[in-house]
């Protein structure tokens, strides 16, 4: 591959990566928000990791993909329950990989 | 002195806080940045490229997409506009750490917000719903991060010639499983597992539709927009 083109892509990558991370904090961490809207942004952190994950989860590839093969979806439901009962972030992960990995080595 | 007394966690006393707050970040990003390195290294980039779009880039989905976009033999112009269009989520991230920034100068916010990641941001703002808003443990807990995503795809790309499908390993699975444990981490109440499941929904419609690369930004959108809709409604029933 040639590497002034791969370089160029990375550099290109970081300015239009960067621009939309630094261009709210600077116009406004300065002043204060009125309530809605700090309102408003406090379901951001929610809807942004929903919005990743869900499709993640049940469109695995591009299709909606409910049955017993969908080992994304089955892994989350017990990794779902271990976050929730013993805030372990490490243990999540590591269920989670662990019974993909599982799943994959018994049925796949 | 003084300024010791006001910020008990300054300088590299805060390192220590910062690292162990930055752990879990760490250990989800060691199996998803080697699973980047191992996919980097077939596309055939090289050990220096990986770990250079590691370092400045620091987008995990869109350096798994860009490789997989090198690897299609796309040109670099839509390789960064896709770059551009998946990562404009961050907008509504910084946006939304804003409140909890007051007083820092620009050049703080600057080096801030360059590492601020899905995981980071997830962190961070835990942290400042807390109210801790320390600068130096926030700055510790964002710099292991990046050196542990930095490091891991290096090592994926090493591990890469003896590593045939990162799928037997599970380390596809690494992302989906760190982002439950996020979000279990963000709802607080019922009104949060609503917004969940409205923005789940909306983000699955919009790609059904063929609207993927901006599925998310705009489902965050309608999606905090329910949240505060409803909240708002709620309070007005009850008063």
């Amino acid at each position: 591959m040639d590497e002034t083109a791969v370089f160029l892509t990375i550099v290109g990558m970081t300015l239009v990566t960067y621009g939309p991370r630094v261009a709210p904090v600077l116009l406004l961490a300065s002043r204060s928000l009125p309530g809605p809207v700090v309102r408003w942004l406090s379901y951001v952190p929610t809807a942004v990791l929903s919005a990743m994950l869900f499709p993640a989860l049940l469109l695995p590839d591009g299709g909606f993909a409910l049955g017993l093969d969908n080992l994304f979806l089955w892994a989350a439901l017990p990794a779902f329950l271990l976050a929730w009962k013993t805030r372990s972030f490490f243990g999540t992960v590591a269920l989670g990989m662990g019974l993909v990995a599982a799943g994959r080595w018994f049925f796949g | 002195m003084n300024s010791e007394i006001m910020e008990p966690q300054a300088g590299f006393a805060a390192w220590l806080p910062g690292v162990r707050q930055a752990l879990p970040i760490v250990m989800g990003y060691l199996p998803v940045g080697a699973a980047f390195g191992v996919l980097a290294h077939k596309t055939g980039l090289s050990a220096a490229e990986t770990a250079l779009m590691s370092l400045l880039v620091y987008a995990g989905s869109a350096q798994l997409i860009a490789v997989a976009m090198f690897a299609a033999g796309m040109p670099p112009v839509s390789i960064v506009v896709t770059t551009f269009v998946v990562n404009l989520r961050h907008l509504l991230m910084t946006a939304s750490l804003a409140p909890g920034l007051k007083g820092w100068s620009r050049c703080q916010l600057g080096l801030f917000a360059y590492q601020v990641t899905d995981e980071t941001f997830a962190v961070h703002s835990s942290r400042f719903a807390r109210g801790e808003t320390g600068r130096a443990v926030g700055f510790a807990i964002n710099v292991t991060a990046h050196a542990a995503w930095v490091l891991a795809s290096w090592l994926g790309h090493l591990a890469g010639a003896a590593i045939p499908d990162v799928r037997p390993l599970g380390l596809d699975y690494a992302l989906p499983a760190m982002f439950i444990a996020l979000l279990t981490m963000q709802v607080r109440n019922g009104l949060h597992v609503l917004v969940a499941g409205f923005s789940g929904l909306a983000a699955m419609v919009l790609i059904q539709a063929g609207a993927d690369r901006f599925s998310v930004i705009v489902a965050t959108i309608a999606g905090a927009t329910f949240g505060a809709g409803v909240e708002s409604w709620m309070k007005r029933q009850s008063s």
